[in-house]
């Protein structure tokens, strides 16, 4: 019998079996098998964390493979690792070592300024950041099977990715509702596709999955973003800069799932101890700002 | 139970929209189960893909581990997608544990690889017409079956799709296609125990 591989069902597939779980930031293989033990949908695989990407400056790069590596044998999850935007090479590495998704992701420094990864032509799927419906489905228009926020990341302050999870929600909404001869103004508008436009229109949504990240700090944060029409969550510098990362891993997840039980948020949240400290955006200079990276 | 047939789909984690959106396109009436008390409100229940080792995790933690049971061994129907044939399963391979214990079959998880192979195939299906699209993703395969359980489909002389009475699995994911095919058995399962007079 004939077998299909990386299709775009078998692509965005992956990405639906995650929803409604949460995918935390690791950097070994004990921290990944913390995050498995506690709830997790999958790790993703890093040399440092966002925050301490934030701290170090300088060029961030594809994990070390070894770590990647590390991760993949401790976990029976699915293990993510990220691409710096348009690095090509990065991205064919990763799929050789046989990472479960690829984050073509801002929080690295971008390999390439002008153009994304043409994610169609692998057979392991991406995810990518957006903070608007024109870059969403731009980045569908280059074969991500699933979407996030960009949020800010590494600052611990949810209020980006609030406003990129409300904008495209808003413009999907409006395009869902939109005439026949609207549309291809409306794709002249955002820059986006007019045929992943018409695809979002045909099915009321959009096409892939899209999961908050950039900022998420307390399980009120997650279940915020769930509210908000988020499918998921990314926790990245939270759990293990807190300080009980498994009490603090299983209370996502669970304010992720319950997200509108908020008696049960009010318990999660007790005694978690202090969240990260957090960063005012607008208080970050322009050009340590993650999000303005890609297009 | 009184009232109309009411299908549900377990709401943990993982392709719950999916699954009621077949169910509502077979024009039935679906719920997503967050509580275990909600059992008591439905025919039959669908495990949906997702990660088995998250949804394992919130089954224990809400109270859902003994209600399943007992549902189960009530006869109601449950139909296991993916993950939900790990967690319906009475042995894991290479685990030393099971999650809910229920079906005579030995699973062994992510069999088919990593996520660059998982695939999509046509499958001839047991009770199915032609060709059934079938979407695998990190998917399982069952390796060993009891005599009580009946082989519904195979794919490289694996067993991809079983029955055990009231236990229903499947290593693919017909919620991801919009063939309705699949979980219409499942209706049909649920249709005649629901009609079946309760002796008491």
């Amino acid at each position: 019998m004939e077998k299909l591989v990386g299709s775009e069902t078998v692509k965005r597939g992956m990405a639906q079996m995650q929803k409604g779980g949460v995918i935390m930031d690791v950097i070994n293989a004990e921290q990944a098998k913390i995050a498995e033990a506690s709830g997790a949908v999958a790790v993703m695989a890093l040399e440092r964390v966002p925050s301490d990407i934030r701290a170090a400056g300088g060029v961030a790069r594809m994990a070390d493979p070894r770590i990647v590596e590390e991760v993949l044998n401790a976990v029976s999850i699915p293990v993510m690792a990220k691409a710096r935007i348009g690095h090509i090479v990065e991205a064919r590495i990763l799929e050789a070592m046989g990472v479960d998704y690829i984050d073509e992701s801002e929080v690295l420094t971008p390999a390439d300024e002008e153009y994304h990864i043409l994610k169609s032509t692998y057979t392991v799927p991406f995810v990518c950041g957006c903070r608007d419906l024109g870059e969403a489905a731009r980045r569908i228009g280059e074969g991500a099977a699933m979407l996030r926020t960009k949020g800010e990341p590494g600052t611990g302050n949810i209020v980006e990715a609030v406003r990129h999870m409300r904008k495209v929600q808003a413009q999907v909404r409006k395009v869902v509702h939109m005439n026949d001869d609207e549309l291809m103004t409306e794709a002249k508008l955002l820059g986006a596709p007019y045929d992943v436009l018409k695809q979002i229109r045909a099915e009321g949504k959009l096409p892939v999955v899209n999961f908050a990240a950039g900022g998420v700090a307390t399980p009120a944060d997650a279940a915020l973003m769930m509210e908000l029409g988020a499918d998921g969550v990314f926790v990245g510098s939270g759990v293990f800069k807190s300080e009980n990362p498994e009490k603090f891993a299983s209370s996502i997840v669970q304010a992720t799932t319950y997200y509108n039980d908020y008696e049960l948020i009010g318990k999660l949240s007790k005694e978690l101890g202090s969240p990260m400290k957090g960063i005012d955006i607008s208080k970050l200079p322009a050009e340590e700002r993650m999000q303005e990276r890609g297009w | 139970m009184e009232g109309i047939m009411t299908i549900g789909v377990l709401g943990l984690q993982g392709a719950v929209q999916e699954h009621l959106k077949q169910i509502e396109a077979l024009g039935l009436h679906g719920i997503s189960v967050k509580n275990p008390e909600q059992l008591n409100d439905i025919n039959g229940l669908i495990i949906p893909g997702g990660e088995s080792t998250a949804i394992k995790n919130l089954i224990v933690r809400y109270g859902f581990l003994e209600p399943l049971q007992e549902f189960s061994q009530a006869g109601k129907p449950i139909l296991g997608t993916c993950a939900g044939m790990v967690l319906l399963a009475k042995e894991i391979a290479d685990s030393p544990d099971s999650h809910l214990g229920l079906m005579d079959i030995k699973v062994r998880r992510n069999a088919y690889g990593r996520q660059r192979d998982s695939f999509e195939a046509d499958l001839e299906v047991k009770g199915i017409d032609g060709t059934f699209p079938s979407v695998f993703i990190r998917a399982p395969y069952i390796e060993y079956a009891g005599d009580n359980v009946e082989v519904l489909a195979t794919f490289d002389g694996k067993i991809v799709a079983a029955q055990q009475e009231n236990l229903f699995v499947s290593s693919f994911h017909p919620e991801l296609t919009k063939d309705t095919r699949f979980i219409k058995l499942f209706a049909e399962m649920v249709a005649s125990s629901f009609e079946e007079p309760v002796t008491s």
